[in-house]
Parts: C-alpha cells; sequence; structure tokens
C-alpha cells in the first residue's frame, strides 16, 4: 500500500548507492523532481534505466550520479545532443558510463516481462543490425512451435522506479491520462516505486485513455505541483519548449553546467524552491 | 559542388531551389506525395512528420498516423517538437502504451509505410543513428536507435528522407542501426522480416528508388534546377544514375501554402 510523504524521505528510504532505477515518463510526464531530488541526495553508482534519456539523464550523469545506463534514445528532442551524456560517452567526464542500449520495442518488451515476472520478452527485430554486436543482452531464440529464429531480452526489474502522474487519491491510487508511455511496466516491474504528483483528489473523474496503477503497487506518494517540467502534464501545464532550447548551451560547457546545477539543483531545498529559483534567472535574462 | 554549380540553378548551399521555394520544402513535398492516402503510416520526429502531415493536409486526409509515443490516428494542427508532445493525444482516434504501439500494431503488420529519418544511410538503405566513428570510442555519439530498427523491420515498406550530402550518404555505415536491404539481392530476406524494406530515399536533391534485382538506391528523379553532378558529388559511393532521370514536379502553390501555414503555426506555438 502507498503512503503519501514528501519526495526528500521517499528518496532517502527507497533510492540506495548502486541501485537500478528506471525514472520513466515517455515526453510527457518526466519525473524531473524525482531526478532531482536522487541529485540532491547525492546517489552514486546508479544503474540508470530509461527509454528515452533527455535533460533529466543528462543532468544526473553530469553529476556523478550513474555508472551505467540502460536505454534506447538519448537526446533533447527537437534540439539536438544531449552534451552530458555525450561526454561521459565520448571521454569519461565527469566518470566512465556503461552503456547497454536497445531499440524502444526492445526496451518496451523488457518493462513488460519484468511486470509479468518473466525472465526474459520476445521480439521481431534486431536481426541484421549491429546492435547484438555490441549488446550482450540481445540473444536469439528459437520458437519452440513454429521453428522461427527470434530475439530474446531480458527482463528489466529495476531496484526503484520513479513516475509522476497528474492525481493521486486519498487510498493511494494513482491516475495517469493522455500519453501513458511505460509508466505502468516501469511501475511493476520494479521492486519500489516512487510516484511524483501534481495533486491528491478526493476521486477520480473518469476521463478519455486514463489509466490506474492501483495504492497496492505503489510504495510512496509525493505531492510535486509542476513536478514534470519541462515536460508537460495533461490537464495541468504544456511543455515549457524553451527550455530545452535553453539546456543547450548551459549543458555543452562543463562549468556552466556544474554551476546551473550547484545554483538551481544543489542550492535548493526542494523542487518548489528550485522552479522558484529558474524562474527568477528567467526574469533577470 | 564548385565548377557544377556555375550552370545550376539550385544553390544547395543556401538552401535555394530554383523559383520561389527552397530545397527544404521541394524535399518534404516530394516526401509527402509518396503517402497514399487511407494508409497507415508510423512516423518519425522531425522531417518526417512534416511530410505525412502535409501529406494529410492536401491529399491523404485519411492517412493514419502512428507515433512511437502510442498515439493512434494523430491528427496534430501544429509539427510535434517531441514524439510525445500533447497536440498528437489531443486529436487521436486512441492513446496506447508503448509496448502496445510496438507490438500489437508495428510488429503485428498493422502498418503500411514507415516514415523515417536518418543520420548516415548506404547505398542499400540501411540507416546508422548509432554512432559515427568506433562504437567503444565514438567520434559522436548520436542519440540512438529509438523506434526505428522495428519501424525499418516491420513496416510493409519504408520512406527516408534526408538531406543528400557526403557525411550522410557514405560508402560503409560505422554502425547499422536499422536494416534496408541488408547487402543488397535478396540478402535481407534471408532476415525473417515481414516490412519490405525501404522504397524510397528523398533528399533536397531528387529521388533514389532500389534496383528491382540489386537493390541499390539509384537516382530516379531530379528536383528542378539539380544535376546529377550535383548528386553525386553529395554521394559518398559511387551514384547509380538511372537512364532517364526524371524532374519531379516543382511543389504546388497549394502544397506550398499548407507547408508554410504549418510551420508558421509551428513556430508561433513553440513560443
Amino acid at each position: 500500500m502507498s503512503e503519501i510523504t514528501t519526495l526528500r524521505e521517499a528518496v532517502a528510504e527507497l533510492v540506495h548507492d548502486g541501485d537500478s532505477v528506471a525514472i520513466e515518463g515517455f515526453t510527457h510526464l518526466i519525473p524531473t523532481a524525482g531526478a532531482h531530488e536522487i541529485i540532491r541526495q547525492e546517489r552514486k553508482g546508479l544503474t540508470l534505466v530509461r527509454m528515452t534519456p533527455d535533460l533529466i539523464y543528462d543532468q544526473l550523469i553530469g553529476m556523478g550520479c550513474a555508472d551505467k545506463l540502460i536505454f534506447s534514445w538519448g537526446g533533447n528532442p527537437g534540439v539536438g545532443s544531449l552534451h552530458r551524456f555525450r561526454d561521459a560517452v565520448e571521454k569519461g567526464w565527469p566518470r566512465p558510463l556503461e552503456i547497454e542500449e536497445h531499440s524502444h520495442a526492445g526496451m518496451a518488451n523488457r518493462y513488460v516481462a519484468g511486470a509479468s515476472n518473466l525472465p526474459f520478452a520476445v521480439l521481431r527485430g534486431y536481426v541484421g543490425t549491429d546492435l547484438p554486436k555490441v549488446t550482450k543482452t540481445i540473444a536469439p531464440v528459437t520458437c519452440p512451435f513454429t521453428g522461427e529464429r527470434l530475439m530474446a531480452v531480458p527482463a528489466l526489474n529495476p531496484d526503484v522506479a520513479i513516475i509522476h502522474a497528474q492525481q493521486a487519491d486519498r487510498r493511494g491510487n494513482v491516475a495517469i491520462w493522455g500519453i501513458i508511455g511505460i509508466q505502468k511496466e516501469a511501475a511493476l516491474s520494479a521492486k519500489k516505486v516512487i510516484v511524483t504528483v501534481e495533486e491528491v483528489v478526493e476521486a477520480f473523474e473518469p476521463r478519455p485513455f486514463q489509466i490506474v496503477l492501483p495504492s497496492v503497487a505503489v510504495d510512496a506518494i509525493s505531492v510535486e505541483p509542476g513536478g514534470a517540467h519541462p515536460s508537460y502534464a495533461d490537464g495541468y501545464y504544456d511543455r515549457a519548449n524553451a527550455f530545452y532550447g535553453d539546456w543547450d548551451p548551459i549543458s555543452r560547457d562543463r562549468e556552466k553546467f556544474q554551476s546551473w546545477m550547484e545554483r538551481h539543483v544543489l542550492g535548493t531545498e526542494d523542487f518548489a524552491e528550485y522552479m522558484k529559483s529558474i524562474r527568477k534567472e528567467e526574469v533577470v535574462r | 559542388m564548385t565548377d557544377a554549380r556555375a550552370d545550376a540553378s539550385i544553390d544547395k548551399a543556401n538552401g535555394k531551389a530554383e523559383g520561389s521555394y527552397t530545397t527544404d520544402e521541394m524535399m518534404t513535398v516530394a516526401a509527402s506525395r509518396e503517402l497514399r492516402d487511407g494508409v497507415v503510416c508510423f512516423v518519425g520526429i522531425g522531417l518526417p512528420s512534416e511530410a505525412a502531415n502535409l501529406a494529410r493536409a492536401t491529399h491523404a486526409p485519411d492517412c493514419f498516423l502512428v507515433y512511437e509515443s502510442g498515439t493512434l490516428g494523430a491528427k496534430p494542427d501544429v509539427l510535434p517538437l517531441s514524439i510525445g508532445d500533447g497536440v498528437l493525444a489531443e486529436h487521436a482516434d486512441s492513446v496506447v502504451s508503448v509496448p502496445e504501439v510496438f507490438n500489437y500494431w508495428l510488429q503485428a503488420g498493422r502498418v503500411d509505410v514507415g516514415f523515417l529519418g536518418a543520420a548516415q544511410i548506404d547505398r542499400y538503405g540501411n540507416i546508422n543513428t548509432t554512432v559515427v566513428g568506433p562504437y567503444d570510442s565514438p567520434k559522436v555519439r548520436l542519440p540512438g536507435a529509438g523506434g526505428a530498427p522495428e519501424i525499418a523491420a516491420s513496416a510493409r515498406e519504408v520512406v527516408v528522407i534526408l538531406r543528400q550530402k557526403p557525411r550522410a550518404f557514405v560508402e560503409k555505415l560505422s554502425f547499422v542501426t536499422s536494416v534496408g536491404h541488408r547487402e543488397g539481392g535478396d540478402s535481407r530476406k534471408e532476415l525473417g522480416y515481414t516490412g519490405g524494406g525501404p522504397t524510397v530515399i528523398i533528399t533536397d536533391l531528387g529521388v533514389l528508388r532500389p534496383d528491382p534485382e540489386t537493390k541499390e538506391f539509384t537516382l530516379m528523379a531530379l528536383h528542378p534546377g539539380a544535376t546529377v553532378e550535383q548528386a553525386r558529388e553529395a554521394t559518398g559511393w559511387d551514384l547509380k544514375v538511372a537512364e532517364n532521370v526524371a524532374t519531379t514536379e516543382p511543389p504546388t502553390d497549394e502544397e506550398l501554402e499548407v507547408l508554410r501555414d504549418l510551420k508558421a503555426r509551428t513556430e508561433a506555438a513553440r513560443k
């Protein structure tokens, strides 16, 4: 059963050095608040899992929290490269980053296998590409019924999954609507689940394409309004497109990046303060 | 691109085509024409999304656009910046999870056409979006596979859109992220994929289609003002050229107007 707590307590209790941590949200509902709290608490040696590492993973990698990244597409959507990610892969700064890369279909199926408590998933893909040559977690398998050759990928069962959702109710159920991505599978595949939400409501209203993650599938819920900034939360706020562009020059330069992170993330108590801090800078600029 | 340019009316360096449109506009328009009305199209972000939405707003109002974020029947009125922008879900016929879109839609064979971009491509339409240089010490680390390998594997046909330049049209890929016609001939068939592979590459200079036998991409058409010499110079291998190279129909007034409106609305929405 889920408990409503502060994000600081949730991360302190559930995320440990060396854990594998899946922070998911497919361009919508990206859990920025959760990622920042991990940076604030200076977790080290993490294996970060995410289909689409973007700004939050650029920040976690650049701050030296990660030893390994399991992913399928790493970029700043609509802008270009993730410079901290590239610096880690190309130059080993601030520390070398081991990578394990898949396709989206492979990652999605790895979560499905994990959520199903199966050892692996099967898909028609990867054959003929160079991915199996560089990624050990892709191997051929033969269908015992038809003899068809397919590819197998092992289940993902992260120690912790962190997702952001629109609402929780008083009983600790979680509602997500709009683009739901891979969050349900990530949550159900993980050993522990932290959910940040925009707000807690008495009861959910029915909405198109809404899913509900029942309380029994969640460990901690923290209220973090705006917690998916600069991505968006359908029904609450739009994507801060300009921020993605602004991130490019900040992240290009090691010192600029570090001082930005120290000022806004390490130098703030929580996500609400962080939001105030970056907004103040926008006004100054 | 020195001597050839003097007598060519296309000025690629400045993106200027003959007439009152750019080479990029010609490319997007040419790509949009590849999309037939009523087909199910799995769309990549960027140029492919631009072309697919131009098609939907002109000759193919009933094409069914699928994005990897799980939006089925997406009808964006502005171009999405990311693959999961809210505008994709807003008017979609359905929104499903990521495993569902890849497994039940793409892998199950429900996608007629995949629209892809690429960082590098070779003569058989194999695509690299992973690294330039050696994998373990890359010169450039690119974003990676995303949804492309399975789109290239399972869509009935694949349309690739990218600007033609030696850096992109390479003799040998640093990394094969998504399979095209592999080593040509029937070599793709051995892989057991249900999809037919790339059927066309649309560039800012022209249109390339695979030879029916060898599957090597051959320059079939040039956009107005572009020359064979320009296309050869922009290609890192010895480009095969059709005996009779056609000339692409220039963009119609309607195509240009709709494309520019779409881009203007998109720009306005991004501010």
